[in-house]
């Protein structure tokens, strides 16, 4: 057993070189001023922006008024929590947000790959860029631009109803965005049109990375480039479909709000109302702020939850990781 | 055999996409260049049949679209630069070894990827931070994202050791090596920032619709196209349109005219640009997606 007076004096012992290095960090602190000074000042900028907000969650536990401050509003305890899964509009977007997100998931990793499978097996590399050019060109304009679009495409005398009718595949013309049962179909097409170049990019650059004895091997063996694509391409790329695949399940609440909101309608809500757009008409336009907060800290908060194990799942799978 | 048939198969698939992708856009074009009255008749594809500028001169005549572009046009430059200057200095000092501080910026930043406080208490905050009706409710709330951070954090990262040694050595300070060494040596990785924060910028709405929508001076241009848009949603009831077209007392041109067109001014600076700066993209897609 230790003596007592010893254990006293190692205690001041550690205290002091806890204060030295308190001061010695000062002085380091003081020396690389110049780093401080150019990072610091935003470090508080993204304090005031970013974590501040954080505190706005305590509204989910009072009944907010617009016009008192935070601390003079009525506590309320999970009465808005119970009010909310009580709702089943909530549940309704809750479902509509999953289920966009798994369209999202699907059809966006299945259309990308395909995407990219096909350009690596193009020979013609003028084509090839052209493709690969014309592909990314959706990715950049805005939603706004892409709902114009979208909705002149599908409108009763556009594009769309046009071929149906002169394939006699329907005798009248469709309001597709009025018929609620196909808006997922519609989001659906709409991501895959919009971002389907850009997603295989990465993919591309997956295959590339291949090593080019395995198609050597594979073709004295005598495969055709059908079973080459099978056999070698996708094996060689799978570490990074299964990393991104993990890693997208991380953000399944996080299923976009911009397609929703822009292509939604009166008509269609039922199915195109997800969890941003309740919080955003109930807070925004029925001033329910208590009710809409909780919602969006029920979404980041499972949010947060699969981000962080995707991630490390993903991180023990394979060492790639997105940051 | 079966290769030539693959083959066939695979330019056909390609081809038809490219179709698909493009014939959208090349049919908005046509219909903002043809005749309002006349694109009621329908049938429009990939060329006008009564050609007229009227469409673009009555967008351009309406003072809040001039105003709007302005806007965007503002929004952008000053909004890139500001993001551009601000991420590369601090992506700087996490990437320097020996700053004290590096840990604790960088992951301040980064937990910022997961948690963020949500619709609702942003707006609350940016309400009680007055600015709400300014044109600095474009710029501030986004100024530094933490994926700019880690894209140039990286390529500083990679340069020579040796060039900032060299730099320390020689007595320069931490602002100097920052401006006259690494600013210049990140051109590629800060051009591809820009591109990013630029198209960002333009194409941003939400933040018009959310913060000043009360606030005619300072809509932008895809906001004053997201009104044109809700206020004639055609594909729902096509009587919509001649009614509204009564109603705005609009005459000669018509919502689905109008869209079609704004829909075109809205997204060309973009369409110009981004086949040659592509490559910048790509880039930083490449440096954001697969790192280590």
């Amino acid at each position: 057993m230790e003596h007592p007076l010893l254990l006293k004096q190692t205690s001041t012992a550690t205290a002091e070189t806890k204060q030295r290095g308190l001061k010695r960090f000062f002085r380091l602190l003081w020396k690389q001023r110049a780093l401080v000074l150019m990072s610091v000042p935003f470090v508080l900028w993204l304090f005031l922006f970013r974590y501040v907000p954080l505190w706005g969650w305590i509204i989910s536990f009072q009944d907010y008024q617009l016009g008192k401050g935070l601390w003079e509003q009525e506590w309320v305890g999970f009465k808005q929590f119970e009010a909310l899964f009580s709702e089943p509009r909530f549940w309704r977007a809750l479902r509509n947000t999953i289920v966009m997100s798994f369209i999202n998931l699907v059809l966006g990793f299945t259309t990308a790959i395909t995407l990219a499978l096909l350009l690596n097996e193009l020979r013609q590399m003028v084509f090839k860029r052209v493709v690969q050019t014309i592909s990314y060109l959706p990715h950049f304009i805005s939603w706004v631009v892409a709902a114009g679009i979208i909705q002149v495409t599908l409108a009763p005398d556009g594009i769309v109803n046009e071929l149906l009718l002169r394939l006699g595949l329907i005798k009248d013309e469709l309001l597709f965005l009025g018929i609620g049962e196909w808006f997922w179909g519609i989001y659906g097409a709409s991501i895959v049109w919009k971002d389907v170049g850009w997603n295989a990019i990465i993919y591309l650059a997956a295959i590339a990375m291949i090593d080019p004895a395995l198609y050597e091997a594979a073709e004295m063996d005598g495969a055709s480039r059908f079973r080459k694509m099978w056999h070698v391409t996708l094996p060689g790329i799978r570490p990074v479909i299964v990393v991104l695949l993990i890693l997208n399940i991380g953000y399944l609440l996080e299923s976009g709000f911009e397609p929703q909101f822009l292509l939604g309608n009166g008509m269609n809500m039922r199915y195109s109302e997800n969890i941003d757009i309740f919080v955003l008409k109930y807070g925004i336009q029925l001033f329910n702020f208590s009710l809409a907060v909780a919602a969006g800290m029920f979404r980041t908060v499972v949010s947060v939850i699969l981000i962080v194990a995707a991630n490390s799942i993903a991180r023990r799978l394979n060492e790639t990781r997105l940051y | 055999m079966g290769d030539r048939v693959f083959e066939t198969c695979n330019y056909l698939a390609l081809t038809l996409l490219m179709v698909v992708t493009l014939y959208p856009f090349l049919n908005t074009l046509a219909v903002s260049f043809n005749d309002a009255q006349d694109s009621i008749r329908g049938g429009i594809y990939l060329w006008p049949r009564k050609w007229t500028l009227e469409n673009y001169k009555f967008v351009f005549e309406e003072a809040s679209i001039l105003n709007a572009t302005l806007i965007s046009v503002l929004r952008t430059v000053i909004g890139t630069v500001l993001t551009v200057f601000c991420s590369a200095m601090v992506a700087y000092t996490i990437s320097r070894p020996e700053y004290v501080l590096r840990k604790f910026v960088t992951i301040a930043f980064i937990l910022t990827l997961y948690v963020n406080g949500g619709l609702i208490p942003n707006y609350l905050l940016i309400r009680e931070l007055n600015l709400i009706g300014t044109f600095w409710v474009y710029i501030l709330p986004g100024l530094i994202g933490a994926f700019n951070l880690i894209i140039i954090r990286s390529f500083i990262e990679n340069l020579p050791d040796n060039i900032l040694e060299a730099s320390k050595i020689d007595g320069a300070g931490d602002f100097r090596t920052f401006f006259d060494i690494v600013l210049p040596l990140c051109t590629p990785v800060l051009a591809t920032v820009s591109l990013f924060t630029g198209v960002w910028q333009w194409n941003s709405w939400f933040d018009v619709f959310l913060y000043n929508s009360s606030y005619e001076h300072l809509s932008t241009l895809q906001y004053e196209l997201q009104k044109v848009l809700s206020f004639s949603n055609a594909s729902i009831q096509r009587v919509d349109f001649n009614a509204a077209a009564a109603q705005g007392g609009i005459g000669q041109v018509t919502p689905y005219a109008i869209r079609a067109t704004m829909t075109i001014v809205a997204s060309v600076p973009i369409i110009m640009v981004y086949p040659f700066l592509q490559r910048y993209f790509v880039q930083g897609m490449m440096i954001g997606g697969v790192k280590e």
